[in-house]
């Protein structure tokens, strides 16, 4: 795996976009900011209530929380697929609550996304589901076929790349997903349960490709319900909700104990 | 629009599923085509007949003179020529030869019919000025051929004018409904296909792409689908064009062998798919992007 890690650091370095993504965030490096959220889907009971936290640039987060918790709805927040009843929520330094609707593609683009459900596009093969943020992003198809390929590599689905969705497994189809997400080597990248689908191995696998993006400065928030995954990142922070709300807001537990195993 | 459509490339293009043709839209496209085509030809072809009606037989008028005894018809029908051609509203006057008389009438009286006593009346054809009326040569005809008739083309053209004008205006009215009907279907389509595609637009827009992106994969998929359909109309609706040319022209009708299309008029024919397909795809754009604007 340790052979692996510098093509998938370089596929990700030769696919990574123009100057935007370098921009500077913030005096004090906050690449995301919630102040007092609250999301209520309708006319129902809010969903997630009263969200105060900040995540810092360059950050490793684990979003946990029991089932219901809100963490999917969170998630929504980060990665621009719903704007919050109340409150506001700055990305990249703006806030993104009344930004106008045109701009949200620009920040969307620096923003990686697992979904917990994949979301690949069924009649697209698995090359070309990994290519889609760079193609959206108008990179040059002479210029995305070597990091795609090396991506799919690395996730080891080179041999897969023209599969259709349907014909890959569910561990399979996760890993096109996770491709997907760090093709472009987004700023921001948001994964629900990327481990769910996958055996221990691939799980720690996929969770070191997220600590490379990491370390090469993309911030990244990993909900996720399997603890014993958490150990096998160097250095990262945990957001605990419960209900809609965190159950840290002082942030005093972001860090918890390391396990020492024997 | 050829610009428009290759400024997409393959990949991208892939990125909705390709389905052209497996559903109505191109056939329902065909027929309104079709149909749109033929109204027009009909508003373009009695448009034809109109003008040809009101500019040939519209501005003339025919002098018969009635006098039975031969030697006082031939003076009057002289007196009335020399009379006509003296009047400012008149452009040119003919008088019908014998032979045209015998040929105009062999149908009713058979070869040699005028070679007897038949007192057969005397005809002046007479073109008017543009805007002249034919009651304004009656006193000064009259007065020089008491027996003389003057009967006016354009009056008794002038409601089979007005029936071929209201027919004009309903065929332009029938292509602007078809007009209407087809963007109708466009808007329905592009809905439709943003809902079967509705997955897919999520995930797009998730990864940044904007609304003239998305807009574009189905405008361009709209425009293949209207362009087979209005080629598919168009072609059929010109046969069956030339099949009616065919036979108006073996029917021998002046009137209706006026209403055969010219050259000018095929091209502008022609122009309709090339419309269609222009239309097709501001009305998907339009639709998309507005149904696009309502997701965040």
């Amino acid at each position: 795996m340790s052979g692996l890690r510098p093509r998938a650091a370089h596929a990700i370095e030769a696919a990574g976009p123009g100057p935007e993504r370098r921009r500077v965030l913030n005096n004090n490096g906050t690449i995301v900011q919630f102040d007092n959220v609250g999301l209520r889907y309708g006319t129902g009971a809010e969903t997630l209530s009263d969200l105060s936290f900040s995540l810092r640039h360059g950050g490793f987060y684990f979003l946990t929380g029991p089932s219901g918790a809100g963490k999917t709805s969170l998630l929504k927040l980060l990665y621009l697929a719903q704007r919050p009843s109340r409150g506001l929520i700055k990305l990249f330094g703006e806030d993104i609550v009344t930004m106008p609707r045109k701009r949200l593609p620009g920040f969307r683009r620096r923003i990686g996304v697992v979904f917990q459900d994949f979301r690949l596009v069924t009649h697209l093969s698995a090359f070309d589901n990994v290519a889609l943020p760079l193609r959206v992003a108008g990179v040059d198809e002479k210029d995305l076929q070597g990091p795609v390929s090396e991506m799919l590599a690395w996730v080891g689905l080179g041999h897969r790349a023209s599969a259709r969705p349907a014909t890959l497994s569910g561990g399979e189809q996760q890993r096109v997903a996770i491709a997907r997400a760090v093709i472009a080597r987004p700023e921001l990248l948001v994964a629900d349960e990327p481990t769910g689908n996958v055996d221990p191995e691939m799980a720690k696998r996929l969770l070191h490709l997220f600590d490379s993006l990491n370390k090469l400065g993309t911030t990244v928030v990993v909900a996720t319900h399997d603890l014993h995954l958490i150990s096998s990142i160097g250095s990262f922070e945990m957001l605990r909700l419960d209900r809609g709300t965190l159950l840290d807001p002082t942030g005093a537990l972001r860090h918890p104990p390391r396990r020492v195993d024997a | 629009m050829s610009a428009l459509l290759s400024t997409m490339g393959a990949a991208d293009r892939r990125l909705l599923p390709e389905g052209r043709l497996a559903g109505p839209m191109p056939w329902v496209i065909a027929i309104m085509m079709f149909l749109t085509v033929l109204a027009a030809a009909a508003g373009l072809g009695l448009g034809g007949a109109a003008a040809s009606l009101g500019a040939g037989l519209g501005n003339r008028v025919t002098v018969q003179i009635l006098e039975p005894n031969p030697d006082r018809r031939e003076a009057e029908a002289v007196r009335a020529v020399a009379r006509l051609q003296a009047l400012p509203e008149v452009e040119s006057v003919r008088r019908l030869a014998p032979a045209e008389m015998a040929e105009l009438l062999e149908p009713w009286l058979g070869a040699g019919g005028l070679e007897g006593d038949l007192p057969i009346p005397a005809m002046i054809d007479a073109q008017l000025i543009p805007g002249a009326r034919a009651d304004a040569l009656r006193p000064a005809v009259t007065a020089a051929a008491p027996s003389a008739r003057i009967d006016d083309n354009g009056q008794w053209l002038a409601p089979l004018g007005r029936l071929i004008s209201a027919l004009k205006w309903l065929a332009l009215g029938l292509v602007a409904l078809m007009i209407a009907a087809t963007a109708a279907t466009v808007v329905l389509a592009a809905r439709a296909a943003l809902d079967t595609h509705r997955g897919t637009i999520e995930v797009l827009h998730l990864m940044g792409a904007t609304d003239v992106q998305v807009a574009r994969l189905f405008q361009r998929r709209i425009a293949l689908d209207a362009l087979f359909g209005g080629l598919v109309g168009f072609g059929a609706a010109a046969l069956a064009l030339v099949l009616i040319g065919q036979r108006i022209g073996a029917l021998g009708s002046d009137l209706l062998g006026s209403a055969n299309l010219p050259a000018t008029s095929w091209l502008a024919l022609a122009l309709l798919p090339v419309l269609g397909v222009g239309l097709a795809m501001l009305v998907a754009r339009a639709t998309i992007l507005r149904a696009l604007g309502r997701m965040l």
